[in-house]
């Protein structure tokens, strides 16, 4: 068991499918010769040579359609989009490609392609930069989406992800991806769909994702310390498919529940989340659920801001102890 | 064989047509792609090619006339064949098929059987706020939420109130308790040694009670009433009563006068008609009177409403017909409920004084004891034998103090020592 | 200046229609008796199928959009007939011909069209989304040049894998102004993948004309220049002139593994979609001039007629057959049962549909 960093955990992944696969192609903008823009991919052309490790153009709609079209004939394409606020310019290729072709072809075609990349904000890169789109993209049938918040899961979920058959999209976030933990060196996987309780609790049940969960920790942490109250968090590690057995499960326990995720809040991931709750645990619940999401603007720059409009542990705290009270 | 033509469908979002102009007339030939005739859509005039060679037998439809689609509008087929009798569309030709009505498939789940489980309400109606979970543990507890005091936000009752109701002392069901005692010497005891069953009426007794007297802080203050006047007055009533025979045998009780003495009293204090809410306290603009009624195996309090606007006589009949009620166990929980005070007798058993427990959500109860003769002192200095009534009241501290108990006391002495003001 | 421009046609364009010019061409030269037969069958069942659905439409049965291949038969039937084991096909939404050329039968496609289970992609696709991965045919697809990544995509894969395939990306006019179709081609020159973009030039797109819709609209396969890829303009009336562009073409995928515009000069005699009244954007003598001297079923027909490989009645009884073959495939659509309300939900996930114990996945999917 090593300790190594969420980055080093991702190419790990990568690399240990390469060699697994042939099938397995990595591409994207920068990911080869340039050792990928935030050097996720280091490494990689060097082991794999270019017919693996493949650089594109700036060209989001057309690589993502070629991925697409590749992993219908049987390639496992793993498409790194620098943000996935790129996403948005092949979205056609993205929704309407990936997401459809196997219902529309009642089932006759599959596209098992990985498509990965940071989606955060919080890193002074102003609005277009900024997107968290797991919300939108989970919200058509089709289509998979995981939000890794350790280097463990992002391991894991990346090796899942790359042997799965239906079109997973990795969203990553580039605050964690210096984040240091034990990894197992050893072959494995953390099955797309399983949520992960991070903190248990006894009090409160937070339910998160991404790097909301590391927030939610610390709040978490907080809350113990100074205030006597016991907090279980949950990581969701996958949006959809959705755990939704062990979210239920520890709002029986804790009978409040308080969800924190980096999303704007309308229509955010936790939008479905209260809903499922108060649809299946309607009589478990002592106090309304309660909920930290950015601020409703576009992500700003100035950094001093930004850090406010993106949850933070104070703020998660402050929103812990309304549920409490 | 002939084939009909049918209004065609001629844009996605059409669903009637009209018949500008037919470009064919009966007995032509018509080859595949020949313009048959315009058809108004909802988006355009379009043309309606023909896609079935052979002859036209007949047209149906004539130019001018709209129609659905699906509807003939002319027929071809082999020169000389007869036309076909047009049949009306048996069913909208939809490309989407029907949406099912009622046909069993899961679509829509239907609503689950009501639980029956009555909302908590409080004494004066409004809905008691707890949270799901608060409910779900108070019914499992048995425990009434509405007599519960909210400890969440608003006043809400919470899943700690439940709890710390549940696990009040002497409230907590932790099974059986040993009540075992050493047999009488003797062996021959009054009975034998007997466990009996706790009856539904027994277990909502306990807890109610035991609710009460660990969570409303009682005090107690007491009067006693010159109940001549009372007495007198009664005596008098009742016999002309009877002289009138009307009322199939009515009779007032001193219970009867109690009750509305007390209708009375609260409308002259109506701070004791009210009721401990969390963090508000509710002053009640009704006086609904919940009076006790001894069973053989427990106690029951029926509630007569508005009592405050109701004559002597009316209070009378309702406690009457109530207290049949309660003997033949037919009172519903809805007349057992939603009082804001109590009154509790037990004059008749020669009881000189005593202390209710608060039926809560009350503020007060009131403890009504026997009218003995005994030694006075009266407005002369002079002993003479008087006829005394000895009246209780517990209050609940939370809500009203002692001066307002007093003040309270001092109404109701007032009117039953005149009770010909319980007449106006 | 767009109004002014030249156009650049085909040689075979300028001339009035007569005897192929390349019917000596060796692609076609090399075919049998009985390989032009079956052309020739392919292309009228093609135009019968596509007929027959207008009466089915017409009847309320088809939803949605019906996009008929009528007058343009040749294009696909040109291009598919070269077609060996890793060559595959894409499409956009007028799918029709592409899939009943590829073998797809008379019957999965019309109860595709009217939602029946029994149709291609049982009844999930509808008309502009027809499947056959079985016959390297991947859709069949919506969106206006939205295929065209997803067939540098194929090319891609094909060449990935050694193989001595390609890819033919169908589009038509209007899809060359969308920018993915841009990106498809910049890809497909870079890497230099094995692929055909066939524009299907039918001279509207939808009801706006080149002119109108497209800057430098004398040619749109020249832009291939821009991207340095090879080009050319066929005449799309003329299938042996198909035959004879498109191997040259598929041999450039194949051997050198280059990709290759091809422009196909086409035409439809029905609007863009049934719900088009074909009246406002061009007029009834243009396409009555198309009908009468290019058509290019009759004109294979006539081709054929005058090397005596098919015969008056021989023609009489294939198209007979074909008219007969797509009633048949109405009465098989109208007699198909509906999908049921269960189906709904199958076919999203492969993982979904495929429970056991090589799936890794949990948790719920389907969301009610």
């Amino acid at each position: 068991m090593a300790v190594i960093s969420y980055r080093e955990a991702l190419r790990a992944a990568m690399r240990e499918e390469l060699k697994r696969d042939e099938n397995v192609v990595i591409m994207g903008e920068e990911v080869a010769q340039f050792n990928g823009a935030y050097k996720v991919t280091e490494g990689l052309l060097k082991e794999f040579g270019p017919k693996r490790i493949v650089d594109t153009p700036i060209s989001e709609a057309g690589f993502i359609g070629l991925g697409i079209g590749a992993s219908m004939l049987g390639i496992r394409p793993v498409m790194e989009l620098m943000f996935w606020s790129f996403s948005y310019v092949a979205f056609d290729q993205v929704v309407n490609n990936a997401g459809n072709i196997r219902y529309m072809s009642g089932g006759l075609i599959n596209c098992p392609i990985v498509i990965r990349g940071p989606a955060n904000g919080g890193t002074n890169v102003g609005a277009t930069h900024s997107h968290t789109p797991e919300a939108i993209l989970a919200s058509h049938p089709g289509i998979k989406v995981v939000c890794p918040a350790t280097p463990y899961d992002a391991k894991g979920l990346m090796k899942a992800a790359i042997r799965d058959n239906d079109p997973v999209y990795v969203m990553e976030n580039t605050i964690l991806y210096n984040d240091k933990a034990e990894v197992p060196d050893e072959d494995y996987i953390v099955p797309i769909g399983v949520a992960d309780i991070k903190r248990e609790g006894t009090d409160l049940t937070i339910v998160a994702h991404g790097r909301a969960v590391i927030t939610s920790l610390k709040a978490a942490e907080i809350l113990e310390k100074e205030h006597g109250v016991s907090v279980e968090v949950v990581d969701l590690r996958s949006i959809r498919p959705l755990d939704e057995e062990t979210i239920l499960a520890s709002v029986r326990k804790t009978h409040r529940a308080l969800l924190v995720e980096e999303n704007k809040p309308f229509c955010g991931v936790d939008a479905q989340i209260a809903y499922l709750i108060q649809s299946r645990a309607f009589d478990e619940l002592d106090a309304p659920i309660g909920r930290v999401s950015s601020i409703d603007a576009p992500q700003i720059y100035s950094k001093k801001l930004e850090d406010l409009q993106l949850p933070y542990p104070a703020r998660v705290v402050a929103a812990a102890l309304k549920v409490l009270a | 064989m002939a084939e009909i033509i049918d209004m065609p469908k001629l844009s996605d979002t059409m669903s009637v047509g009209t018949v500008v102009k037919w470009n064919i007339k009966e007995g032509q030939t018509v080859a595949f792609g020949d313009i048959l005739a315009e058809i108004e859509t909802d988006k355009a005039t379009m043309e309606l090619s023909c896609t079935v060679p052979g002859t036209i037998l007949k047209i149906y439809a004539a130019a001018g006339s709209q129609l659905p689609v699906g509807e003939p509008i002319c027929a071809i087929g082999k020169k000389g064949e007869a036309a076909p009798e047009p049949q009306k569309a048996a069913a909208p030709k939809a490309a989407v098929p029907a949406i099912p009505e009622a046909t069993g498939i899961p679509c829509i789940p239907e609503a689950p059987a009501s639980a029956n489980t009555p909302i908590a309400t409080q004494s004066d109606g409004s809905r008691t706020k707890a949270s799901p979970y608060a409910r779900r543990m108070a019914e499992k507890a048995a425990l009434n939420v509405a007599a519960l005091s909210g400890t969440g936000p608003g006043g809400r009752v919470v899943g700690r109130d439940v709890t710390a109701a549940a696990n009040a002392p002497t409230a907590a069901p932790v099974g059986p308790v040993n009540v075992a005692v050493t047999p009488p010497a003797d062996g021959k005891g009054i009975q034998p040694d007997a466990d009996s069953p706790v009856s539904g009426m027994r277990a909502t007794i306990a807890r109610r009670l035991i609710e009460s007297k660990n969570t409303v802080p009682h005090f107690y203050l007491e009067v006693e009433v010159d109940a001549a006047p009372l007495l007198a007055l009664r005596e008098t009533l009742n016999k002309r009563l009877a002289e009138a025979g009307g009322e199939a045998g009515l009779k007032l009780s001193v219970n009867d006068f109690i009750l509305k003495a007390s209708a009375e009293a609260l409308r002259r204090v109506p701070a004791v008609n009210a009721s401990w809410a969390g963090t508000s306290i509710r002053q009640h603009s009704a006086v609904h009177l919940a009076f006790g009624v001894a069973l053989e195996d427990g106690l029951v309090t029926p509630v007569i409403r508005d009592a405050h606007s109701k004559s002597l006589r009316d209070i009378a009949v309702d406690a009457k017909g109530l207290i049949a009620k309660a003997r033949s166990k037919k009172l519903s929980p809805a007349e057992m409920s939603g009082s804001t005070f109590t009154v509790t007798n037990l004059g008749m058993y020669g009881v000189t004084g005593f202390y209710g427990i608060i039926n809560t959500p009350n503020a007060a109860i009131l403890s009504v004891g026997a009218t003995i003769k005994k030694a006075v002192v009266d407005a002369n200095d002079r002993i003479v034998i008087g006829q005394r009534m000895a009246i209780g009241l517990s209050g609940d501290h939370r809500v009203v103090d002692g001066a307002n108990g007093a003040q309270f006391l001092q109404a109701l002495k007032q009117v039953l020592e005149e009770p010909t003001l319980i007449l106006i | 200046m767009a109004k002014n421009a030249v156009i650049t046609h085909p040689e075979s364009l300028k001339r009035p229609a007569g005897p192929s010019e390349y019917a000596k061409d060796p692609v076609n030269a090399s075919l049998s008796k009985a390989d032009k037969i079956a052309l020739y069958t392919k292309m009228a069942r093609v135009r019968h199928f596509e007929q027959r659905c207008i009466r089915t439409y017409q009847q309320g049965k088809i939803g949605g959009f019906l996009h008929l291949y009528v007058g343009q038969e040749a294009v696909a039937a040109g291009t598919i007939s070269l077609l060996g084991k890793f060559d595959h096909i894409i499409t956009g939404y007028r799918d029709h011909a592409h899939g009943l050329l590829v073998g797809m039968s008379m019957k999965e496609c019309m109860a595709e069209l009217t939602g029946k289970v029994t149709g291609c992609s049982k009844g999930k696709g509808g008309s502009m989304h027809y499947f056959a991965p079985d016959k390297n045919y991947w859709g069949g697809h919506g969106i206006v040049g939205g295929q065209a990544p997803l067939g540098t995509g194929l090319a891609y894969a094909v060449k990935y894998r050694g193989q001595k395939g390609s890819c033919l990306t169908y589009m038509g006019d209007g899809a060359i102004n969308q920018g993915a179709v841009h990106e498809a081609y910049n890809l497909a020159a870079l890497w230099d993948l094995p692929i055909i973009f066939v524009i299907e030039n039918n001279g509207y797109s939808m009801g706006t004309s080149q002119e109108r819709s497209t800057a430098h609209p004398g040619c749109l396969a020249k832009r291939a220049e821009g991207y340095n890829m090879a080009w050319d303009v066929v005449n799309g009336h003329d299938v042996y002139e198909v035959r004879a562009k498109t191997a040259i073409a598929l041999k450039r995928a194949h051997e050198e593994s280059k990709p290759t515009i091809l422009e196909i000069f086409t035409y439809r005699y029905f609007g863009h979609s049934m719900s088009d009244p074909d009246k406002t954007y061009r007029d009834k003598e243009e396409v009555k001039g198309y009908r009468e001297t290019k058509d290019p079923v009759f004109l294979f027909e006539k081709e054929l007629l005058n090397e005596g490989v098919l015969t008056k009645e021989l023609v009489e009884s294939i198209n007979a057959a074909a008219m007969e073959e797509a009633d048949a495939a109405a009465v098989f659509a109208d007699e198909s049962p509906e999908p049921t309300l269960a189906d709904i939900t199958k076919h999203i996930y492969w993982e979904e549909d495929n429970r056991g114990p090589k799936t890794t996945s949990s948790g719920t999917i389907i969301f009610e």
